[in-house]
């Protein structure tokens, strides 16, 4: 593509321990796009968003941020570049009730104090959004479905105007009219012109939303996709590792060997 | 205006998003709310109220002097320093730490004091002030020592528990014990009572007014958006009138002897402006986040380091406070100021008025619900002329008591999904 993407990821490495789960691994993400990552049980996706968020920062790598390199070490780095996500884990605050958790860090405060009448108020305006109906907003969020804290967690990422959104499974747990509400919503969120990574076993979600899909396996790049010419079967075969695809080998002439 | 009816029956403020919000829903929203707050917390401050209740009962119905004026008052002003300590240790509890150096913090800043003032002559305000700075000092260390090294906080407190202790002996210097200034401000922060019994009524009559203003204003503001009230307007007034109650007659009493004591007034201040600061500021919030899961408040970008070395900080300097207090109310300060069992009342008066041992759960009130159940049996019993060692015994059961309902009352809301 012509235009500079918002989020571009150049070799980056990441161990733990004795286990590579992240070699070279480079990755575009262009505003008004959305982007699907996918790949199999452990093959690195979580570990790449952490990458990017700051939670687990790269050990080798290039991240550079609407054309300029930048160095992300800790959460809050990402936070003010404007990326936001919600992880698999959900990373709740499970003490904390449903608005502590959608603000934590980003309090609304009036006269120095927190500005509780206005925090429960966009919090009603978010949950609507995904039609989640938690009556309570004061219980901690330990006391909720699974379904309702996955929402919780979409929502606290869509707080604070970010340009760059990271969703990992978002919709793993979520009930069929939420999950199309979410589905829905990442196409507004590209209509806005937001940058969306998708993280997603489901094909037929990826198919619906995404406009290019990027393949992991055992923590290298495996494929970049068209997702509107691309059929799902030479993506799952991508996935599986039945192909090394050729588009692979054009973008990344040396992954392997 | 305010009508019985929900909001969505009156001219919808739209910005609730959700005209089609049944009355019936939201009446069942309001039952499922009141159902769970109940089960969540309240019912624990209830209890400890009710505790203290029966104890007051069975010593009175024993010795009849017990909830005489005199009592009451003198049982007012001893609470003061221990329950001092015990808001900072709740601080430190609600982060899911302890901090075990409390008394020997609160006995170093009383010998620093003392030292400074009495043996070289510094003036009482910058003797308080660097009190108060070693106080503040001790949490840093030891906070940075937990927070950032890495080291189990139990650990380095008991450290610190040994450390500052050998300091206190070294600043005494072999002296044992040094006798304040009796006309000095310290003294007095014990020893002076507001003798015009407006004061005492006047504190109720504006403490009462506030509570009811800022809950009704807060009430009035939330339904103006359409948010579910916190506390009916019932239940406002059914609070307010309880407050009313307890603090007249609190105000009586202490009018029947001295007047309002000025270190009861001192102690109810740092309790309303540090509920405050937990409840309802930025720096609460993180507080309380960090007590429940360290690893989402990291996420969330909280610097997480330097929020735990300030509570730390907070637990110390509240240490060195309440050592000033206590040290006040015996008009001197002496090696033995830590010893005997201020550690153990401070911890037990955090955790029997509520405040979670496992972190993320407490108020700065459970320090005052706290101290006065364990001020009161020691009181009581004194009276009777109970030997101490039965004394210790009954504290010591009381604690444990405290214990383990804060661990039932943490296992049955992980059985309902609350913790
Ligand atoms: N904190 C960690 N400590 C040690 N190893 C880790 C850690 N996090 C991830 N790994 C390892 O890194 C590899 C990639 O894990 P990751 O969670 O990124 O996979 P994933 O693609 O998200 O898988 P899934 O589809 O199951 O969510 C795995 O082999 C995993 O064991
Ligand atoms: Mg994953």
């Amino acid at each position: 593509m012509s235009t500079t993407p918002v989020l571009a990821l150049r070799g980056i490495c990441k161990h733990f321990g004795a286990v590579q789960a992240l070699i070279d691994v480079d990755l575009e993400i262009h505003a008004g796009e959305v982007v699907a990552l996918v790949g199999d049980n452990g093959a690195g996706k979580s570990s790449l968003v952490k990458v990017i968020t700051g939670v687990g920062p790269a050990d080798e790598g290039v991240i550079e941020w609407q054309g300029r390199t930048v160095r992300i070490l800790q959460p809050r780095d990402a936070r003010e570049l404007g990326i936001a996500a919600a992880y698999q884990d959900l990373a709740l605050c499970e003490n904390l009730d449903v608005i502590g958790n959608l603000f934590l860090g980003r309090e609304v405060r009036r006269l120095g104090v927190l500005n509780e009448v206005a925090m429960e108020q966009r919090t009603r305006e978010l949950l609507n959004t995904f039609s989640l109906h938690i009556p309570d907003l004061r219980v901690p969020v330990a006391s909720l479905s699974s379904g309702q804290r996955q929402g919780i967690a979409i929502c606290r990422c869509l707080l604070g105007e970010p340009e760059l959104i990271l969703l990992d499974e978002p919709t793993a747990s979520l009930g069929v009219q939420q999950s199309v509400q979410v589905l829905d919503y990442i196409e507004q969120l590209r209509e806005r012109g937001l940058g969306v990574m998708l993280i997603s076993h489901n094909l037929g979600d990826v198919k619906a939303v995404a406009d290019r899909a990027v393949v992991l396996r055992l923590g290298r790049n495996n494929g970049f996709f068209d997702v509107t010419t691309t059929s799902q079967e030479q993506i799952v075969s991508s996935i599986t590792g039945a192909t090394d695809n050729a588009v692979t080998r054009r973008a990344t002439p040396e992954w392997e060997l | 205006m305010t009508p019985p009816e929900p909001p969505s029956a009156g001219p919808s403020s739209g910005a609730t998003g959700s005209p089609g919000r049944e009355a019936g829903q939201w009446r069942k929203d309001l039952v499922e709310v009141a159902r769970r707050r109940l089960r969540g917390g309240e019912l624990g401050s209830a209890s400890v109220i009710v505790a203290l209740a029966v104890i007051w009962a069975v010593f009175e119905s024993l010795d009849t002097s017990f909830l005489s004026p005199r009592n009451l008052s003198n049982l007012s002003v001893d609470i003061v320093g221990t329950g001092l300590i015990a808001v900072g240790v709740v601080f430190v509890l609600l982060l899911g730490e302890i901090d075990l150096s409390v008394a020997s913090v609160s006995a170093l800043a009383a010998a620093v004091f003392a030292a400074g003032n009495v043996r070289y002559g510094i003036p009482e305000v910058p003797a308080v002030l660097l009190a108060l700075a070693v106080g503040a000092a001790v949490g840093a260390i030891q906070g940075f020592i937990v927070a950032k090294v890495g080291v189990p906080s139990f650990v380095v407190t008991l450290a610190g528990l040994l450390g500052w202790n050998g300091l206190t002996l070294y600043v005494f210097g072999g002296q044992g014990s040094i006798i304040l200034d009796d006309n000095g401000l310290v003294v007095t922060l014990t020893h002076y009572y507001f003798h015009d019994v407006a004061v005492a009524y006047g504190l109720a009559a504006f403490g009462t007014a506030a509570y009811f203003l800022l809950s009704y204003r807060n009430a009035r503001r939330r339904r103006a958006v359409g948010a579910l009230p916190t506390r009916g307007m019932h239940e406002i007034a059914l609070r307010t009138l309880a407050l009313a109650a307890v603090s007249f007659a609190a105000a009586w009493t202490l009018n029947q002897f001295l007047g309002l004591p000025l270190a009861l007034l001192i102690f109810l201040g740092f309790l309303v402006c540090l509920d405050v600061l937990l409840r309802r500021t930025t720096y609460g919030r993180r507080i309380f986040a960090l007590g429940g899961s360290v690893e989402p408040a990291r996420r969330a970008g909280i610097a997480v380091v330097s929020v735990r070395v300030s509570v730390f900080m907070i637990s110390s300097t509240m240490a060195a406070i309440g050592g000033l207090f206590l040290a006040s109310r015996i008009t001197s300060a002496s090696e033995t100021a830590s010893s005997g069992n201020l550690l153990m009342q401070a911890i037990a008066a955090a955790v029997i008025g509520g405040t979670s041992l496992f972190g993320g759960r407490g108020r700065t009130w459970s320090a005052l619900l706290g101290i006065l159940v364990i001020q009161s049996i020691a009181s009581g019993m004194a009276l009777l002329g109970i030997p101490v060692a039965v004394q210790l015994m009954i504290t010591g059961v009381v604690l444990l008591a405290a214990v383990i309902i804060d661990t039932l009352a943490r296992r049955t809301m992980h059985a309902h999904g609350w913790a």
